[in-house]
């Protein structure tokens, strides 16, 4: 039980390795940006995971209802305009790649390192 | 002891899709399992009582995220490859982190302990203090909108500048008249005009979406969500017209100028709230000065920022849409 307690920090691990091994292994822009989002991705579950209290609700205030726990609201707050950010930055990570096939032909990072040295 | 089950198979189900997405050589499929990703994500973050978070991981992650990667893709490859040489320095480097990362999570509270530190601090107070200086029932928006206002306001910009990047990267062309005829007109864009069901469904469901938007704007003091997702949503709105219709009759819908001016005007719009409580007396973004009435100043307040930040995600992504699907027929 007291694992069970532990797996969210985990599958953030893993999820942080995934991420990680995918931007260093792939040469493909576009491959190692998804892999940037999944770290991301990994990071928001950290955060989202510490928010959380036995026996809690969403945090908004019912009338009438008492004695209620309620789940922290500031990573939430956090994350909330974190995701916003992230899909920004990754639109002009994508903007960027678009720009470099339309120069080199190719978005393979090797390929890309062949032709500037040939230059 | 059923949200525990489903919280491990949802967790599980996370870590297969990201080894399926690291394992996949078909850029295409990586896009759509990252869909998926952000899908599962989002049903995780409900669990965990982040109701807000996981309306805006649905929203960005699994909708207007995947379109601009498949929107990327089409003008990029759709094939992944990388050579299959050289990958023990990242493993070696990956797995080195995962190690310390797992050998730290020993000493970290366990989920839902209520007397982890991160409870302890600020929370409380927020928790106690809302309903007595803000009075609004969701206490996400009442820290994003006013206690954390300056890093909203951070945020927006931070969007607002992505978006001129992206702009200026891929080009905006002056908006001119695009006078082609209707079968030409068709057949350089790729769009479902010509698949039927995609065709009347997605028409029928825009309306709903926006509405929906608009729905999650206005209600985001009483229940979950706020700017950031009805913006999300109603950009989602217009960007399904454009992927059924053809990205020139999406720009006849949302005019480019329309929607980069809402970028711009939401960001002042939010930033000029923060001025004009500086006019009546107040600090930066101190609501309270707004109206004779400080709860009353803070709710209108929040109403406006949270309007500005609507407004400019929405003109972001249909921006940011409209760039990289115009780049497309070139």
């Amino acid at each position: 039980m007291e694992l069970l307690g532990l797996y969210n920090y985990f599958v953030f691990a893993v999820l942080l390795m995934i991420g990680l091994y995918c931007i260093l292994a792939r040469t493909n822009i576009i491959k190692s940006l998804i892999g940037l989002t999944i770290f991301q991705s990994a990071v928001f579950l950290l955060y989202i995971s510490m928010d959380k209290i036995d026996g809690g609700t969403a945090p908004i205030i019912q009338e009438g209802v008492e004695n209620q726990v309620f789940a922290n609201p500031l990573p939430q707050v956090l994350i909330l305009t974190a995701i916003v950010v992230g899909i920004s930055t990754t639109a002009l990570a994508l903007a960027v790649t678009v720009r470099i096939k339309e120069a080199y032909g190719t978005i393979e990072e090797d390929k890309i390192q062949e032709m500037d040295r040939e230059l | 002891m059923m949200t525990i089950v489903f919280s491990l198979f949802l967790l599980t189900m996370l870590v297969i899709v990201a080894v399926a997405i690291l394992r996949t050589d078909n850029l295409f499929t990586a896009v759509m399992l990252s869909g998926i990703f952000s899908l599962i994500m989002a049903a995780n973050f409900f669990i965990l009582d982040a109701a807000d978070v996981a309306l805006t991981e649905a929203v960005i992650g699994a909708g207007i995220s995947t379109v601009l990667f498949l929107s990327a893709l089409a003008l990029t490859a759709e094939h992944d490859r990388s050579p299959p040489v050289g990958t023990w320095v990242p493993l070696l480097t990956s797995s080195a982190l995962g190690g310390v990362i797992i050998f730290a999570t020993f000493q970290a509270p366990r989920l839902g302990d209520p007397n982890a530190i991160v409870h302890q601090h600020v929370a409380p107070w927020y928790l106690e203090k809302t309903p007595e200086l803000i009075d609004v029932p969701n206490v996400v928006t009442a820290v994003l909108a006013s206690f954390r206002g300056y890093d909203t306001l951070g945020e927006v910009f931070v969007v607002f500048i992505a978006c001129i990047g992206v702009m200026s990267l891929l080009g905006r062309v002056r908006p001119r008249r695009e006078s082609i005829e209707e079968d030409e007109f068709d057949k350089r864009t790729d769009n479902l005009r010509h698949h039927l069901i995609p065709r009347v469904v997605g028409k029928m469901l825009v309306p709903f979406i926006v509405l929906f938007g608009l729905y999650v704007q206005f209600h985001g003091d009483f229940g979950p969500g706020g700017g950031f997702q009805a913006g999300a949503l109603i950009a989602a709105g217009v960007i399904l017209y454009s992927l059924v219709e053809g990205g020139p009759r999406g720009r006849e819908l949302v005019p480019e100028w329309f929607s980069s001016m809402l970028v711009a005007l939401g960001a002042f719009t939010y930033a000029s709230v923060g001025v004009a409580s500086m006019a009546m007396g107040g600090r930066f973004l101190d609501y309270s000065v707004l109206s004779h009435d400080p709860i009353h100043g803070q709710h209108m307040g929040i109403l406006i920022i949270e309007a500005g930040v609507g407004m400019t995600v929405a003109g972001v992504m249909i921006t940011i849409f409209h760039a990289f699907s115009r780049r497309g027929i070139r």
